[in-house]
């Protein structure tokens, strides 16, 4: 009963928090009513047992991710565009209600719900969260667990090569335009 | 045993944790300005109370009586909240940080030296440190003032950046003693000074005592809040209570990084010989703790602030393959031995 109560507020929450970082009128709103859903994702877990995801959960989205979309934000403070929602807003409903028929009928269709792994509830609690999760995934999960990693290696390297590359640009024409720049600054200097 | 006292148990365990840290918080300020005093030869607060031994009573009235300015052109709701967000995380943290052995025993009511003995602790505790870093940012926007702003984007930079050395010198301990437990943790380091998690893993604690004092924005990490540059940093537009509560949280994060570091790497309340076994543990766990709060303030006083950049290319280019390196070490050598 209080397990279920439980669920039914962390479930809320976060359909809600969802609700309101799509609509939030103002960016850095938006970006805190995904923290209340992150955390209460991550309250979801701690009653399934899983509390070494609840905690990654929590390091990994609220206390960097989302903290670096903050940090975005409030570097380059964008405007609000409502012009955006409004453009696309049946687009969205259409992709929406398809995504979650699509949702619904896989659920219901094939076995997914019914499968069971041969990690049973009883079998976590008996081996500790944390170390029924490090056996699977290093063992019977490395190869995907390795392709994860890969991907995200890939993904690192773009963003160096991507940032690393705009700065070899800028260095020669805009280097030298900031020198002679500084060299009329002295002269302006020199001259009064 | 009965839900009710249970219950109560628990409240009683939490009031007293939260007393304890709270009146700590208050008297670490006053120890910080007498011993910096003392090493630049001078008295420090000596006015109120002996000594000045009432100063922080008085620096807390003195806060609550202030008037509550927010300033104009500033986010109301995150302005407010700001604080708290800081706050929160800075003293939720204790809740799994285990002071003694003992359990406390009133009749058959047991309360232990712990609120909560989760098996994640060490994460319970990162991950909400992790959250600390969205109260500053936060605060620092909704000032509407650009050298809040400034101070937190300074922030939320070095605390993201710091924060990955930090949980990566900490894997250290967790691979010696095989759990995520804070209470595990600490009797994995029985039996004499030897066994503390700081003979074998000193570079770890290293990297964990310098990234310590960069989360908590403490010298010669301070930049967030480098007054030369910054005025105050991301609190330049807070006064009275909510300023006083920024404080409490950077007090209340030195007091739990310091726990931390004496349970992962300095035996928790373990003594170091056997024969000083018959001093309570939890005055050992309280020395500990005492020394590392000592040895930040005698930081502060000693060291002078670093550069942005200086501080962004040390933690990327020293501490992050350190800790690295750190961690590789200590499997092979773990998986080795065992």
């Amino acid at each position: 009963m209080t397990a279920q109560l439980l669920f039914l507020y962390f479930a809320g929450m976060t359909v809600m928090g969802a609700v309101v970082a799509v609509a939030a009128p103002n960016l850095v709103y938006s970006a805190l009513a995904l923290l209340v859903t992150f955390i209460h994702i991550a309250g979801i877990y701690i009653l399934m047992n899983a509390e070494f995801i609840a905690a990654v959960q929590i390091i990994v989205y609220a206390g960097a991710i989302l903290v670096l979309y903050l940090f975005v934000l409030m570097l380059f403070n964008p405007k609000q565009e409502n012009l955006y929602m409004h453009k696309q807003y049946k687009v969205g409903i259409f992709l929406g209600v398809v995504v979650l028929f699509l949702m619904l009928f896989a659920g219901y269709r094939t076995e997914i719900l019914s499968q069971g792994g041969s990690y049973t509830p009883e079998l976590v609690e008996d081996l500790g969260h944390t170390r029924a999760i490090g056996n699977a995934l290093f063992t019977d999960f490395i190869f995907p667990f390795e392709m994860a990693s890969l991907i995200l290696l890939v993904a690192m390297f773009g963003a160096i090569i991507l940032a690393g590359s705009g700065r070899r640009r800028s260095k020669g024409p805009g280097g030298r335009v900031d020198l002679s720049r500084r060299k009329a600054a002295k002269k302006a200097l020199a001259d009064s | 045993m009965d839900i009710g006292i249970q219950i109560l148990v628990i409240v009683f365990q939490i009031a007293v944790v939260l007393g304890g840290v709270l009146t700590h918080i208050a008297y670490l300020t006053l120890a910080e300005r007498k011993i910096l005093s003392d090493m630049q030869d001078r008295l420090g607060p000596m006015e109120v109370g002996p000594h000045g031994l009432l100063q922080p009573l008085a620096d807390g009235l003195k806060l609550f009586f202030k008037e509550d300015i927010i300033p104009a052109g500033a986010n109301k709701f995150i302005f407010s909240a700001a604080p708290i967000l800081v706050l929160v995380p800075a003293l939720i943290g204790f809740a799994v940080v285990p002071f003694g052995r003992d359990s406390l025993f009133l009749g058959d009511i047991e309360i232990t030296p712990y609120i909560a003995d989760i098996n994640i602790g060490i994460l319970y505790v990162l991950a909400f440190a992790s959250i600390g870093a969205y109260g500053i940012l936060l605060g620092g926007w909704a000032s509407n003032s650009k050298y809040a702003l400034l101070g937190g984007l300074r922030s939320a930079a070095q605390c993201i950046s710091y924060e990955l050395p930090l949980g990566l010198a900490l894997v250290g301990p967790i691979l010696l003693s095989e759990s995520l437990s804070m209470k595990a943790m600490t009797e994995a380091q029985g039996g004499g000074f030897w066994h503390w998690f700081i003979v074998v893993q000193p570079v770890a604690f290293v990297i964990y005592m310098i990234c310590a004092i960069a989360e908590t924005n403490r010298l010669p990490f301070d930049l967030p809040e480098a007054e030369s540059e910054l005025v105050a940093g991301f609190f330049t537009e807070y006064s009275g209570m909510r300023f006083s509560l920024f404080f409490l949280a950077e007090y209340g994060n030195m007091i739990l990084v310091s726990c931390i570091a004496v349970v992962a790497f300095l035996g928790g309340w373990q003594a170091p010989f056997s024969f000083l076994e018959f001093i309570p543990p939890i005055i050992w766990f309280l020395a500990k703790v005492y020394f590392l709060l000592f040895f930040y303030i005698w930081l502060r006083a000693t060291v002078p602030r670093l550069r942005f950049d200086q501080l962004m290319a040390f933690c990327w280019k020293v501490m992050l393959p350190l800790a690295l390196v750190n961690v590789l070490v200590t499997s092979i050598v773990k998986y080795i031995v065992s």
